[in-house]
């Protein structure tokens, strides 16, 4: 328990100290240069955004339920295999 | 959690119905118009990740200090559920991203990290399978330091200057017209994800529990 | 007591060492190997590739630090001496501590060989902030390497550890690599970006604090078996 205390008042001075050279500085942002706004763009080069939006859904829908059906399909058959134990052991 | 199980999967459903008229409601945003719509299912799978990997984390940390087997299923659910809400953010991000930056990937902070929490927890389910004899705590021990290293994950994003928008993103989204804000219809959908976290996970749950029980049945009969 | 047996755990592994060399000349000769073909690759014309010293270095001591990862406790397991350890009356912790120690000296080794190599190799001004530099390197070198011996430990009795222990422990170390190179190459600037490495560093200590906190505490119930 002491040896825990011990343990946990180090990390929190090192983690003061971490905070301290924190202080210190934060990063520079760095410029964006090559990087032009999409919209800027005209309307032959841009991507078209329909097909992406029901991608991202599409995929997220199929996912959940993909996963839901597989957990039930092992249900199933777990559930199978103690209905057969149990009429076994009857 | 058995009681509440249909009437929490009834509500997630109907959420989820009524979430594409919703998303359609709400505003464009001004730069990026529709392909902005994403992120109202991006955001709330990570947060519904955020969710996983705190119950597994959580009961991961139970079970080795413990040893209750319940908790290592809600452990086993939870880093499932991880993987597969953190596959869903990363689909959703990337397409998003190749029409709003027209690319598919950048190796920024944030989705750098994102994609290695997503490797920890495919990590924490492969020593769940060939860790051998003992595999439950190796991976519970794995769990622990994936929910670990997650914080260090978020934060990144406000330490380094990336392409990802900032999370103060959130907290400026209000509409001009009387279309519903943007915000409410984020928070629909945050709780419909939320909802829906909580039906897969009882149901996992309930598959392992499932899977002690015909254990025990076997034991007995061998007795 | 249990500083001592931390320390007696290092001075066995080190007496071994000392006597077989074994890990030792392995692991170094791995590392300049990588720096040698990084060099190979990078380095046209005496003119190295812009910005690339800094992850090369870190690469090359990273894979030298999962080599002898992968031996540290082979050799316990191999002598079967892991029981005695197991067994003795010491805190378990104390058993994690001196292999990290000895991991950690082991990839300071390294560096030492490394850096000065990579200063030479790849003409960067690697001793520009040498405070700086050995801070960052020591702090990335023990969060590696906390993360690492747990890992180690925990992957003792499987049969796939040599192939999962990699699997596992690069993503968990992530924000070691970034930052270590990130903080590294900050430096090797040609005025060196001193608010960045310390930045970087920050991470770093804050990483280190809470891995080593957390496997002190999870390495006992993750050893029992």
């Amino acid at each position: 328990m002491i040896r825990r205390l011990g343990v946990f008042a180090v990390s929190f001075w090192l983690s003061g100290a971490a905070l301290f050279a924190f202080q210190a500085g934060t990063p520079n942002p760095s410029d964006t240069t090559g990087f032009e706004p999409v919209t800027s763009l005209p309307p032959g080069q841009q991507i078209p955004a329909a097909p992406y939006l029901l991608w991202a859904y599409g995929l997220i829908w199929i996912g959940v339920f993909f996963y839901a059906w597989s957990i039930w399909k092992r249900l199933g058959k777990v559930e199978q295999e103690m209905r057969a134990l149990e009429k076994r052991r009857k | 959690m058995k009681k509440a199980f249909l009437p929490i999967a009834i509500v997630a459903a109907a959420m989820f119905a009524y979430a594409p008229i919703a998303i359609d409601n709400a505003p464009y945003q001004s730069t990026m118009l529709l392909i902005q719509k994403i992120f109202y299912f991006h955001v709330p799978s990570w947060v519904a990740l955020t969710c996983a990997l705190t119950v597994c984390g959580v009961a991961s940390a139970i079970y080795l200090f413990k040893g209750s087997p319940e908790a290592d299923r809600y452990a086993v659910a939870g880093a499932e559920l991880t993987a597969l809400f953190g596959l869903f953010g990363l689909a959703s991000g990337m397409l998003w991203a190749r029409k709003a930056w027209g690319i598919w990937w950048e190796w920024d902070a944030r989705l750098t990290m994102a994609f290695m929490l997503e490797l920890i927890f495919v990590g924490y389910l492969l020593v769940r399978k060939f860790g051998g004899p003992g595999a439950e705590k190796l991976a519970a021990g794995m769990g622990i330091f994936g929910a670990a290293t997650a914080p260090f994950i978020y934060k990144s994003v406000d330490w380094w200057r990336t392409i990802h928008p900032k999370t103060s993103v959130v907290r400026t989204l209000d509409s001009p017209d009387n279309s519903p804000p943007m915000f409410h219809v984020l928070v629909f959908c945050m709780v419909a994800f939320v909802l829906l976290f909580l039906v897969l996970l009882s149901l996992r749950v309930r598959l392992e529990q499932q899977r002690a029980a015909l254990d025990r049945l076997y034991l007995e009969e061998e007795d | 007591m249990f500083i001592r047996t931390a320390l007696l755990v290092l001075k066995k592994d080190f007496a071994i060492e000392l006597k077989t060399g074994e890990m030792f000349y392995t692991t170094l000769l791995f590392a300049v190997a990588t720096v040698m073909i990084f060099s190979f690759s990078f380095v046209k014309d005496g003119v190295p590739i812009e910005g690339t010293a800094a992850g090369i270095v870190w690469i090359a001591v990273l894979f030298a630090g999962n080599l002898a990862l992968g031996r540290t406790f082979e050799r316990e397991r191999y002598g079967e001496t892991i029981r005695a350890l197991l067994l003795s009356p010491a805190p378990r912790a104390a058993v994690y501590v001196g292999k990290l120690l000895g991991i950690v000296l082991l990839m300071v080794a390294a560096e030492v060989l490394l850096v000065p190599m990579v200063a030479v190799l790849f003409q960067q001004p690697m001793f520009a902030q040498p405070a700086l530099l050995i801070a960052v390197f020591l702090c990335g070198t023990i969060g590696f390497a906390a993360v690492g011996t747990l890992f180690a430990a925990m992957l003792l009795r499987v049969g796939t550890r040599a192939i999962l222990l990699p699997i596992v422990l690069y993503p968990m170390t992530v924000p070691v690599i970034i930052a270590g190179v990130l903080g590294t190459s900050a430096l090797l600037e040609e005025t060196p970006n001193i608010p960045m490495a310390r930045f970087w560093l920050a991470l770093l200590v804050a990483y280190d604090v809470v891995f080593v906190v957390l496997s002190l505490w999870t390495f006992e119930p993750l050893m029992t078996e």
